[in-house]
């Protein structure tokens, strides 16, 4: 189903955690707001990738 | 310390003294997170040192120190250089060896001279020309030898870049707005617990 080994999808776990912690930091400057922030994003984020990962295997598995 | 003063805000409660804005965010382009050290917003300044570089080296290794050069030659327009060099003064090597690489190349046979020696071991140095997408060249190879990681290191230099932007803006005029979906939840969340405060 995957074209690449399922330990590739590791590179996406450094990435999203710097993602989410410079969003949150740069839209608040409490500590605890801005890790709340991360967090938000970072669930919104992979929320949103997943959803995009099961259609296009839904597509791969429907053609 | 006035409040009227035009460098100071108000985020999260807290005041928030924007120093000498233009220099802050300066700063923060050349080393991230550096500007708002110099504002005395210590702590971001630290996350984002390492959230940053952290990002910017990881994908530099991954892609076998080859990911960041400078080059806008026909077959190779680096264009990626762009978005990587808001990192700031660690992919400024990268335009020394550009333009190097330039002038060791002649521009009638877009030829690279075989005297050409990069420095620094080929740090940061363009692929030696031609580069042409059809051949095999200096280029091929290095997507040979890092296969997916070359890919994966461009991206990840690209978006460290990116995400100093964020920071050279928050240094330059505070915190972005929280969205409007945000800021509904927020007041949302706020109004739940001033409901819930009188059972307690």
């Amino acid at each position: 189903m995957l074209s690449i080994a399922p330990s590739y999808l590791l590179y996406y776990v450094p990435l999203i955690i710097a993602i989410s912690l410079v969003f949150g930091g740069t839209r608040h400057e409490d500590t605890s707001m801005v890790l709340r922030h991360a967090w938000q994003t970072g669930r919104w984020i992979t929320g949103f990738m997943a959803i995009i990962f099961t259609v296009l295997c839904a597509l791969d598995w429907l053609v | 310390m006035s409040v009227d003063e035009p460098n100071l805000i108000e985020v999260d409660g807290q005041a928030v003294n924007l120093r000498n804005r233009p220099l802050a965010a300066l700063l923060a382009w050349l080393v991230p997170g550096a500007g708002h050290i110099y504002q005395g917003r210590t702590t971001k300044g630290c996350l984002f040192f390492v959230c940053i570089l952290s990002a910017w080296i990881l994908g530099f290794a991954l892609g076998g120190g080859h990911v960041v050069y400078a080059s806008w030659q026909p077959g190779d327009k680096r264009w990626h250089y762009l978005l990587q060099a808001g990192v700031g003064v660690v992919a400024l090597p990268a335009m020394v060896q550009g333009n190097r690489m330039r002038n060791a190349t002649d521009p009638m046979t877009g030829r690279t001279s075989a005297a050409y020696d990069p420095w620094w071991g080929g740090f940061m140095a363009p692929p030696f020309r031609p580069v042409l997408e059809s051949e095999a060249d200096e280029v091929s190879a290095w997507y040979a030898r890092r296969g997916a990681g070359y890919e994966m290191g461009t991206w990840y230099t690209v978006i460290a870049g990116l995400l100093n932007i964020l920071v050279i803006y928050d240094a330059y005029g505070g915190p972005l707005a929280v969205p409007i979906s945000g800021r509904k939840k927020q007041e949302t969340d706020a109004d739940e617990g001033q409901l819930d405060s009188p059972k307690s």
